[in-house]
């Protein structure tokens, strides 16, 4: 592991987990899904529901690894006007409310290239950022933006997956911080129900080669499967089931009702309980 | 294939890790690096192997027909007043484009590679149907991904598809066009990573796609400087393709690289005008930035989200261009140029009227531009046009503005 002048709060919130003797949650939202205002309020509810950490989706209109729910998160946020300064703007305003909790943008590479690597780092960090994951950029293209955001001590969070054998994942870890992780399937988001048992297999791999802590997304819907992967792993990331949880919740036209975020956020609590009942 | 760098040659890129300047790269999810690197290492070791060379060769001889002819369009010629234009007659090759000289190049690496599962995506249909013709031939099983909205205004194609008994999946996130139909490929891709191959059809995609890509498209290129040497005894003073991801153009342009006295130009969509946000030109009306798996021209917004290209063309209408395009544009070696809906339209119908040859509406925006210069060159100078594809796939869409014109 490279180090890095980190913001300390990934660490301590892994930390604060591992005391209470259980994995994290973090849950995925598409920033700015389903409008603005409906996203902050999500956003800014999600620790009060138990959610120990945010992976907050950058809007693209391209998104290669996701599937269709998150795709769908995606677009309606674009629909609504989403853009990079007015994520940025979304993780400022949630800092006014919450200090502690880990924020992980999460997303592809163009519209932070487009924005400029270094300008948004600097954004990012400022507007209170912990670490990123850019799904796009392997091991092989870490001058673009990991080395500058470990430099700017941003963690860049690496993906490994089921097809990274134990000879790339050295090349895969080096440059890697915060955690790891471990896409529980071959295939894009919320498509296939994750396997718990390759899941243990996998993160008792990945702990042989890394110190950092291991969490598992992809494919995790059910508070019993987030119960199962926390119980085997660091932590366990909800993204497509949270954010069809949301779009269950809006109008014929797709806009959000009273029910959005109250629903979202129970939804956010049944996992959490899974995750806390899940203690090991 | 591939011809041994020389010193400053043009023609040496990209570098090992992909990269033409500062374009092209492998920009993928992780699930899917450790198949692009299978892939390169596979196609590395296939490409200075003589038996690989002489399976393309049997094959490009025997199935496809090739060598193309180098026409000398002398009624087109006459019309025009100006130099001498030729044809490369690409459109000759069976299933009717140049899409099947690289198809037949990865079919046959991935039965190297034991893969018996292929993935492809396409725009026109073209790529689709070439692929599903080597999967038919080489006993492989076939999917083409397809935006719902091409899989509408090409719907031959489709049925040859069917036909040749490929799986056709019409693509309906997003537009519904080739950049959508491109996503949709990738995601299945990770879904199969270690039974599939991905055919892709185009000189764009992660490395070692778009050198991939180009040296099967090569033979376009070689078999021209061979073919004029015969004929006229010297080099054509300009070239001209068509360019969407730009693989035919490619194929082209890049044995003609160092030739410094060869002008090369590339002619992108230009949809209702460059003027308007409704076209396919990525070089003229883009800027530089990451996707399907390269840095390249990209059409896009002032915050990096790729915007929807338009082309009366569905194999032109995407957002991007091949990497080795963006750098050549840079570098200033090969000229840009743009030209409208209405002017392959005109130039469609010119082709028909004039030689005979229907070409298709990709060809048409090539032959649009050589009109707007040719007339002006000195009879003695030589242009070559890479007439990339036959027209039978476009008459569904073309014949009713072709009518509303007064062309027909």
């Amino acid at each position: 592991m490279t180090t890095f002048d980190s913001t300390g709060r990934i660490e301590a919130r892994f930390a604060a987990c591992a005391a209470e003797g259980r994995g994290a949650l973090g849950v995925y939202i598409s920033a700015g899904d389903p409008d603005l205002a409906t996203g902050q309020a999500l956003m800014n509810g999600l620790p009060g529901a138990g959610a120990d950490m945010i992976e907050f989706g950058m809007p693209f209109t391209d998104p290669m690894a996701d599937g269709p729910s998150v795709q769908a998160a995606g677009l309606r946020a674009l629909a609504a006007g989403m853009t990079q300064p007015k994520v940025l703007d979304m993780v400022r305003a949630f800092r006014e409310t919450d200090a502690d909790t880990p924020i992980i943008l999460m997303g592809y590479y163009n519209p932070i290239y487009s924005y400029g690597v270094e300008r948004f780092l600097d954004d990012a960090k400022a507007a209170g950022v912990d670490g990123m994951i850019v799904v796009d950029l392997p091991p092989e293209e870490d001058d673009e933006l990991c080395l500058p955001s470990l430099r700017k001590g941003l963690a860049f969070i690496r993906l490994a997956t089921p097809t990274t054998d134990d000879k790339r994942l050295p090349s895969v870890l080096r440059h890697t911080a915060g955690f790891v992780y471990y896409v529980s399937i071959t295939g894009v988001t919320g498509t296939v129900d994750v396997p718990v048992e390759i899941v243990t297999r996998a993160t008792e791999r990945l702990k042989r080669h890394t110190a950092l802590p291991v969490c598992v997304g992809f494919g995790i819907k059910t508070p019993e499967q987030a119960a199962a992967v926390a119980k085997v792993s660091d932590g366990a990331i909800v993204g497509s089931a949270v954010v069809d949880t949301i779009r269950m919740s809006l109008d014929a036209d797709g806009k959000a009702t009273a029910r959005t975020v109250p629903d979202t956020l129970a939804f956010v609590k049944s996992l959490a309980d899974g995750v806390r009942g899940a203690r090991v | 294939m591939s011809v041994a760098a020389v010193p400053n040659s043009l023609r040496a890129g990209p570098d090992a890790e992909g990269h033409f300047g500062i374009f092209g790269g492998r920009y993928v999810a992780e699930t899917l690096m450790p198949l692009i690197l299978e892939v390169e290492a596979a196609y590395t070791h296939a490409k200075t192997d003589p038996a690989f060379k002489k399976d393309i060769e049997y094959f490009h001889t025997h199935y496809i027909g090739r060598p193309s002819p180098l026409y000398f369009a002398e009624r087109l010629t006459e019309h025009f007043g100006g130099a001498k234009l030729y044809f490369k007659r690409d459109e000759l090759n069976h299933t009717g484009a140049h899409k099947i000289n690289n198809v037949m190049g990865q079919a046959l690496l991935a039965k190297r590679m034991g893969k018996k599962h292929i993935i492809a995506e396409t725009g026109a249909g073209q790529h689709g149907v070439a692929t599903a013709t080597a999967c038919a031939l080489f006993g492989m099983t076939c999917e083409v991904f397809m935006g719902a909205e091409d899989v509408e205004r090409q719907k031959p194609n489709v049925d040859r598809m069917r036909l040749l008994g490929a799986e056709v999946h019409p693509v309906t996130s997003g537009a519904g066009t080739l950049k959508d139909a491109m996503n949709e490929a990738l995601r299945y891709w990770v879904s199969k990573a270690e039974t599939h191959f991905y055919i892709i059809g185009t000189v764009a995609g992660p490395h070692p796609y778009p050198a991939m890509v180009r040296d099967f498209q090569s033979i376009i290129g070689e078999e021209t400087k061979t073919q004029m040497m015969a004929a006229e005894g010297r080099l054509p003073d300009t070239l001209v393709a068509c360019i969407g991801g730009g693989s035919n153009a490619m194929g082209l342009f890049h044995p003609f690289l160092d030739d410094v006295d060869v002008e090369i130009i590339g002619v992108e969509a230009g949809g209702l005008g460059l003027e308007t946000d409704k076209h396919a030109a990525s070089l003229n009306g883009g800027r530089p930035g990451v996707l399907h798996g390269n840095r390249t021209y990209l059409l896009q917004d002032d915050d990096g989200q790729i915007t929807e290209a338009h082309s009366i063309s569905a194999g032109l209408d995407y957002p991007g261009i091949g990497p080795e395009h963006s750098w050549l544009h840079e570098l200033g070696r090969v000229k840009y140029v743009a030209c409208t809906d209405d002017a392959a339209l005109e130039a469609f119908a010119l082709c028909s009227r004039k030689e005979g040859i229907i070409p298709a509406l990709e060809p048409a925006h090539a032959l649009a531009h050589v009109g707007t210069f040719i007339g002006d060159r000195p009879k003695d100078q030589i242009v070559v046009m890479n007439l990339c594809g036959r027209g039978d796939k476009d008459l569904g869409a073309v014949i009713p503005q072709l009518e509303a014109k007064g062309l027909i």
